[in-house]
């Protein structure tokens, strides 16, 4: 096995990034893929949340670094999925309690032990930031639509090309279709000829979102709402799969979709 | 509700089309470190080292950012008057 590393990161805060991480990895590990995810938002932890993993933690990724803990001892596995493991953050410590070298070695350690390796960073563009892109073998920007979020995935998709890790993939996240539709939201297009860059899923403003990291179950563990297909797609698009993007169309039925679906091909 | 006569009529009052404008300029501006102010500098420096050699209409002169893919470029299009205009 070589594992892909994937980073998964944006420049604001609260676009996303979180929430993309683990619905990204449940339905990976739900596809049968082995899959490591790492919080690399050092002292602000929430990776294990939006899991539902947060009451199994011992150790962390700063233990696992400084040596108070093997690789192992610090993936906490998730019992829903056959082989989806968290490192979770530190929650006491900073950012610099690890470097972008450490991360590489960490990585490489589990490379040939599963499939993917899913980062989930940090906002901003410094040391968190360069952590969790040191050791990616592919970038997700994740981004809302509007425009203090584009403008920031734009600086972040130039520091990952001057970092020679590009070209990043775009996640548009929080699409309402009815303020699309009124002319009162950038839509999909919009943002793909501001940012030139991939499209690799446009995920709807979705309360199944809300209420499933109440719970700690990523809407992605059932493919029942729009949110949790949309990542579902993602994660099939991220192995390589041409799966047609979502209709968002709240008048779009299921049925719609489904005969779309068919006639587009899902090869 | 005549949505389509609004849809016809109103496209660049909607806030969606303002916001990608503003974007537009906003991400040239970041992308190339350069701010309005100094893009109208550099014109005037480029209009007046061109028309020490050559004559030219600087009305009719357009030097404009495009952009590319994720590239910028300054794309100027400068008509040159006819050389028998020049010589009266
Ligand atoms: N598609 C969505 N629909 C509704 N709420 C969402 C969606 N995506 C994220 N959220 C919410 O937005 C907030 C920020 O998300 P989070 O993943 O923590 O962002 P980040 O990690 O980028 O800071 C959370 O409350 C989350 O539940
Ligand atoms: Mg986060």
């Amino acid at each position: 096995m070589a594992a892909k590393v994937l980073t998964i990161t944006s420049g604001k805060g609260g676009v996303g990034k979180t929430t993309t991480t683990a619905n990204i990895a449940v339905a990976l590990a739900a596809l049968s893929y082995k899959v490591v995810c790492i919080d690399a938002d050092i002292g602000l932890r929430n990776l294990d949340v939006v899991l539902g993993l947060e009451n199994r933690i011992v150790y962390d990724v700063v233990d696992v670094v400084e040596g108070r803990c093997r690789l192992r001892q610090a993936m906490i596995r998730d019992k829903r999925l056959p082989e989806l493991y968290l490192i979770p953050a530190a929650q006491t410590r900073d950012k610099n309690a690890i470097s972008p070298s450490d991360m590489v070695r960490l990585c490489d350690e589990l490379r040939n032990e599963v499939d993917w390796i899913l980062i989930d960073s940090p906002a901003g563009i410094e040391r968190g930031f360069r952590n969790a892109l040191a050791p990616a073998d592919l970038v997700v920007v994740v981004t809302n639509p509007e425009v203090s979020a584009v403008r920031d995935a734009d600086r972040i998709i130039g520091l990952i090309e001057a970092e020679e890790k590009g070209p990043a993939r775009l996640i548009l996240n929080r699409v309402n279709m009815n303020l699309v539709k009124r002319g009162d939201m950038l839509n999909a297009d919009d943002v793909l000829e501001l940012l030139a860059v991939e499209l690799i899923g446009i995920v709807p403003e979705d309360e199944a979102v809300v209420v499933s990291t109440n719970r700690g179950q990523p809407v992605a563990l059932d493919g029942k709402s729009k949110a949790g297909l949309a990542f579902q797609n993602i994660a099939r698009r991220l192995n390589g799969e041409q799966v047609p993007f979502l209709s968002l169309d709240e008048k779009d039925g299921f049925f719609a979709r489904l005969g779309r679906m068919f006639r587009t091909g899902g090869a | 509700m005549a949505g389509w006569l609004e849809q016809l009529l109103g496209k660049k009052d909607k806030s969606a089309e303002q916001a990608k404008e503003r974007l537009k300029l906003v991400l040239i501006h970041d992308r190339t470190d350069l701010t309005p102010h100094q893009l109208e500098v550099m014109k005037n420096e480029l209009l007046e080292v061109i028309s020490r050699h050559v004559a030219i209409d600087p009305s009719a002169v357009k030097i404009d950012m495009a952009q590319d893919g994720r590239e910028q470029r300054l794309i100027a299009d400068i008509p040159l008057k006819p050389a028998n205009a020049r010589r009266r």
